[in-house]
């Protein structure tokens, strides 16, 4: 009686689905689906070599040091870095001092409140101080940007897929709507010319819905003067200020690789010895 | 328990006799997992998977115990605390990926140990007690993950939760109500969070507890083999302790190897990035897709478009998905072929294989964007597995003719060795 029951649930399921497979297989020959312009244009980030990429992969600290500049001189004026403190930028090799005098001069002032009176105030921020947000609240954000608030970056370089390429790719890949063509060779205004760019949103192909409300950060060679006399071309402040956000999404990255060396070499002598010590026990027994 | 033949526990040290005497707390251990403990000779690897989710389990409780030390049950504050945990904790971030991969790879193992019991038919009686217990433990593990996902409180955190309990709103009448319920508002808010930390913390101690009785139920029988063939005689057994520790312990260090590299080398390899941005509802993911470790039961949920008559088909989903699994409990009663082990039956054999890939389709159908394609994949692979199942197995067990059994597990072993010429066979003098 119970298997009746039972092969009756799976014949009702299994039909169901044979039933459902027919009924979508018809609708998607009558009536499939239109790709839409994002299906057909969306680019997936560019290849882009980093010093940190692969199993024994490092930060590189002058790099990491000119993302910040970059971070510092373009980013900061909209993007907040919340989960990162000041303190944390002697991994990036400054020194105590150095992170100090940074902290202090910092353009964005550290909220507090003023001990005599108890209202609001700003002081220069201190090491220990995460990086102040540059809007006192998402309302703020939004009524400075267009509407659209700007994310925090802290963890930007884990948030996407490829995250650090992603990052590179849609900082370098704002370009002319006219005339942008996909893989194929399609034309996108000639395949989709509903889709053209709103006003106040900018086209960038690496962009999930190809527009984004962020204009172009990066736009001239030279925008940034790097201290260590690398040329500061767009798109190497694109990659350094990737490699930063990387540090900044993942500042453990090195440590774990290295104590994941360790710990596999452990593990692999010790497994050894595992294994011979199994086959020690077993000798005298058939299986 | 067990075998007449066992080993009975004597203790050597005055220190053990005196505890013994009072608490038999050391007879029981060796009893379990001692010398006292007879075991075929002729398991394979794949029976080692038992002891590693059990190695899992105690990886998931001592990193979880240490995140709950860090982490702050607060819609506020619980984003920023994982990343408190990852920044300023001392290893914190070894702890964190350590429990974060370590849900995987519990499930990985049990998803072996749940497929060699399938293969080799040690639901069947006398064990049907012991794969019902497995199949709540499996139950309970679900829920734990499910509600560990949300603690991060990321965006697939929020959705996930949403996504989920939205199934029970699915229910005619008294779904909403229910969703309601479970979520304390009508959105996941600080109360479910609070909740569902409450439960994540609660249920890994039932499923310890519910482990203690899979083995006990185990060994009233005994352990299963890889022919099936019950165990006749000493002859057939080794004790548990050395023999299969020692193989045990070989096992946990390929186990270490592999959890090792995916935790150091590729943390996030089997995360979804839209974690990492906080908890945000007004703004929904483009594809909300859960652990890999649900996606063939989602690909379940999502294969049902169509209303069946007055049955909406969202309604036909959320029961065909419970339905997949809760199916799994009647198991021992839908196959009654006598013969265990699917290395003696040909036509099964053919069938779990076919099975294996069927749940590995829809696995990838599950994590995949729910398009028309991936959903019409879905719908003939559900479409086989509730056949298989419900179906399939029956008729085979009416039909099959299996292959001749050995005599015993020795005789299958010496003949193995035989076969391979590894050693003459015993000539009986004359």
């Amino acid at each position: 009686m119970l298997r009746a029951i039972l092969i009756a649930i799976g014949v009702f399921f299994s039909g169901m689905m044979l039933y459902s497979f027919g009924a979508s297989t018809y609708a998607y020959l009558t009536d499939p689906a239109a790709p839409t312009a994002e299906e057909e244009f969306h680019l997936h980030p560019k290849e882009v070599h980093f010093s940190f990429n692969g199993s024994l992969g490092h930060y590189d600290r002058q790099q990491l040091q000119r993302g910040f500049q970059v971070f510092k001189e373009v980013c900061s004026a909209c993007h907040s870095l919340k989960f990162v403190a000041f303190r944390d930028l002697e991994q990036l090799g400054y020194s105590e001092a150095e992170v100090k005098a940074i902290a202090k001069q910092w353009t964005i002032k550290a909220p507090d409140v003023d001990p005599k009176t108890g209202e609001p105030s700003t002081r220069d921020p201190v090491p220990a101080d995460h990086f102040p947000k540059p809007f006192a609240n998402n309302v703020a954000a939004a009524a400075a940007n267009n509407n659209a608030i700007p994310p925090d970056l802290s963890l930007m370089a884990k948030a996407r897929h490829d995250g650090p390429a992603y990052i590179h790719s849609l900082l370098t890949g704002f370009q002319s709507q006219e005339g942008f063509k996909n893989a194929k060779g399609k034309e996108l205004l000639k395949e989709f010319p509903d889709s053209k760019t709103p006003e106040g949103l900018h086209f960038n192909p690496y962009f999930a819905n190809l527009n984004l409300a962020m204009a172009p950060p990066l736009t001239a060679e030279g925008q940034v003067s790097y201290g260590d006399g690398t040329k500061a071309t767009v798109d190497q402040m694109a990659t350094d200020v990737s490699a930063f956000l990387m540090w900044t999404a993942e500042p453990k990255l090195e440590s774990r690789k290295s104590t994941g060396m360790a710990v596999l070499f452990f593990l692999l002598i010790a497994t050894g010895l595992a294994y011979l010590s199994y086959r020690n026990i077993w000798a005298d027994k058939k299986h | 328990m067990s075998f007449p033949w066992a080993a009975h526990y004597t203790p050597k040290a005055p220190l053990m006799k005196w505890i013994d005497e009072r608490l038999p707390l050391p007879r029981l251990v060796y009893n379990s997992i001692g010398a006292g403990y007879p075991v075929p000779r002729n398991l394979n690897y794949m029976w080692n998977f038992g002891v590693l989710s059990g190695l899992a389990l105690v990886i998931q409780i001592v990193s979880g115990i240490i995140m709950a030390m860090h982490y702050a049950a607060n819609d506020l504050v619980a984003f920023g605390t994982v990343e408190h945990v990852m920044r300023d904790v001392n290893s914190g971030w070894l702890i964190r990926y350590a429990h974060a991969n370590g849900a995987s790879f519990f499930f990985i193992v049990v998803y072996l140990h749940i497929f060699r019991g399938l293969f080799y038919g040690s639901y069947k009686a006398p064990r049907e007690m012991v794969w019902l217990l497995g199949l709540v433990i499996y139950l309970l593990m679900m829920a734990t993950a499910f509600m560990g996902y949300v603690l991060p409180w990321g965006q697939m955190s929020y959705w996930g939760a949403k996504v989920i309990t939205g199934l029970f709103g699915a229910i005619p009448v008294v779904g909403e109500p229910i969703q309601t319920w479970l979520l304390g508002g009508f959105a996941p808010g600080n109360a479910a969070l609070n909740r569902f930390f409450s439960l994540h913390y609660l249920l890994p101690f039932v499923i310890a507890g519910v482990i203690i009785l899979h083995i006990w139920a185990l060994h009233i029988p005994g352990s299963n083999n890889p022919t099936g063939v019950d165990v006749k005689g000493p002859q057939d057994t080794v004790p548990f302790h050395p023999y299969y520790t020692a193989k045990d312990g070989f096992g946990a260090g390929v186990f270490l190897i592999l959890f090792s590299i995916l935790l150091f080398f590729a943390p996030n390899f089997l995360g979804h990035p839209d974690n990492y941005i906080e908890a945000n509802p007004l703004s929904t993911p483009a594809h909300i897709v859960p652990e890999w470790y649900f996606w063939p039961f989602y690909a379940i949920l999502r294969a049902f478009t169509f209303d069946f008559f007055f049955v909406p088909a969202k309604l036909l989903g959320v029961l065909a998905m419970f339905a997949a699994i809760l199916l799994l409990f009647f198991l021992p009663w839908l196959d009654n072929s006598p013969v265990r082990s699917g290395k003696f039956r040909p036509v099964f054999k053919q069938f779990f294989i076919v099975l294996c890939i069927d749940v590995l389709i829809l696995g990838w159908c599950g994590g995949a964007p729910a398009t028309a394609g991936y959903v019409m994949i879905s719908q003939i692979a559900a479409a086989y597995y509730f056949a298989h199942f419900l179906i399939i197995l029956p008729l085979i067990a009416m039909f099959e003719k299996p292959l001749p059994l050995p005599n015993s597990i020795t005789e299958a072993v010496l003949a193995k060795h035989n076969l391979q010429g590894e050693e003459p066979a015993a000539v009986p003098a004359e």
